[in-house]
């Protein structure tokens, strides 16, 4: 049976020619394993074999990305692999983006791509979607175990097998058409019944992962204590002078409630696409509760009220934004010596 | 993701809100049931005094939650 035939593309440090000071080499074409490849032609097995070298410096392929491209396609093109592996390149910043956009060329030429990278590399976001980058270690010390695993992924490939990034450890690829037997309500119905029945669901579409945040200690003093009110509810002043939006917020307003003893729909409104703003403004103090909150000052069961609500429109608004805003508000109201937070949610 | 933000840096937050599932999803340390979604610290067709009152026993719980040390999630119903 014919070799499997592999092209591969590294840097100049990982073909022996030098570091740093060896980063302007320019692009050189050596037939055989090099460097790594020696790992990989162990690893791959005697069904394969690396045909070609490809490298470059790290400087010189950032530097002239548009002259180097088109040569290693071309040099790829004349040695016709069945698979063109770059890499890996783990956390380093030039090498990783090269070998995203080797893989993705040689992708897009026809020929199967497989690179490996640490997950901040920043080569993972730009690729990712266009070739298969394996998960590895930060620095060239994990070579001994991306070897393998990339290895692996590679004799799945080229035979026609089923691949998965949870299974075969590359970073996700985004969306992939798949062909089902059920249709969605078939497939809801399923795992809506499984769910009732406690048995374990596999989700379709993952969701955001949302991860824990230490839990803040508690007001010990709450006599002493200064609160603030804050809210996703829409809430604005009368006119929307901010201009608020009704969903997909980019922003969050600073509403000033200095001296006031409750929320005036004279002063303040709703405007929030997401449920019936009419009784918010009849009497905005059902969204955000001003009127007790300070009647509860007054009493003393706390000290202080922060002079400002912060309020956002929680509808349709990105997590990222959300976040931002969160994040900026919580600078705000620890400037403020602010104590403790009543937010309210619609 | 507002009151995790302000978690975040120490500040104990409270989040009252009608649909429990999406804070306790989302992450958020203190919860406290709402009312109804347009209106999570009001009733407009209860009589004015009972909705105060109503109002007040939200204000006081999400007070009580400021109050409580949380180890995971708390949410008061």
């Amino acid at each position: 049976m014919a070799k499997y035939r592999v092209v591969h593309y590294i840097n100049q440090f990982y073909a022996g020619i030098g570091g740093e000071e060896q980063a302007d080499t320019g692009l050189f074409c050596e037939e055989g394993p090099k460097g790594p490849g020696m790992a990989f032609k162990g690893a791959l097995g005697p069904d394969f074999e690396i045909v070609a070298t490809i490298y470059c410096g790290d400087n010189y392929a950032v530097d002239h990305t548009e002259q180097v491209m088109p040569q290693i396609i071309e040099t790829i093109r004349k040695y016709n692999p069945d698979l063109v592996i770059a890499g890996p390149a783990f956390n380093a910043g030039r090498y990783g983006p090269m070998c995203g956009a080797v893989a993705k060329a040689a992708n897009e030429a026809g020929f199967l791509s497989v690179t490996g990278m640490y997950e901040e590399n920043p080569g993972v976001e730009m690729y990712s979607k266009y070739t298969y980058i394996v998960k590895t270690a930060n620095s060239a010390a994990g070579m001994r175990k991306a070897v393998p695993a990339m290895a692996a992924l590679c004799k799945k490939l080229v035979a026609g097998e089923e691949v998965s990034p949870d299974a075969d450890g590359y970073f996700k690829r985004g969306k992939k058409n798949v062909f089902v037997d059920k249709n969605g309500a078939q497939r809801a119905f399923e795992m809506l019944m499984a769910k009732l029945k406690g048995e374990p669901v596999v989700q379709e579409i993952e969701m955001p992962p949302f991860e824990a945040v230490e839990p803040a200690a508690p007001i010990k003093d709450m006599k002493h204590a200064k609160l603030a009110l804050v809210t996703d509810a829409g809430l604005t002043d009368k006119t929307n002078s901010f201009r608020l939006e009704s969903s997909r917020a980019s922003k969050y307003v600073a509403l000033s409630i200095a001296g006031m003893d409750s929320l005036s729909a004279d002063d303040f409104s709703a405007n929030h696409g997401g449920y019936d703003n009419t009784q918010a403004n009849r009497n905005p103090n059902v969204i955000v509760p001003l009127d007790v909150v300070r009647s509860f000052q007054k009493a003393g069961a706390f000290a202080e009220l922060e002079d400002t609500i912060y309020s956002t429109t929680g509808n349709g608004t990105s997590l990222k934004n959300a976040q931002s805003f969160g994040a900026e508000i919580a600078n705000r109201l620890l400037a403020a010596h602010v104590n403790g937070v009543i937010l309210t949610s619609t | 993701m507002l009151v995790k933000e302000i978690e975040r840096v120490g500040i104990p937050a409270v989040q009252i809100c009608t649909i429990l599932p999406i804070a306790q999803t989302v992450g958020a340390n203190r919860i406290v049931r709402a009312i109804a979604i347009p209106t999570p610290v009001g009733a407009p067709n209860l009589p004015a005094e009972e909705e105060k009152a109503l109002r007040e026993s939200i204000v006081s719980k999400a007070i009580r939650a400021l109050e409580t040390e949380v180890n995971g999630q708390l949410t008061i119903e």
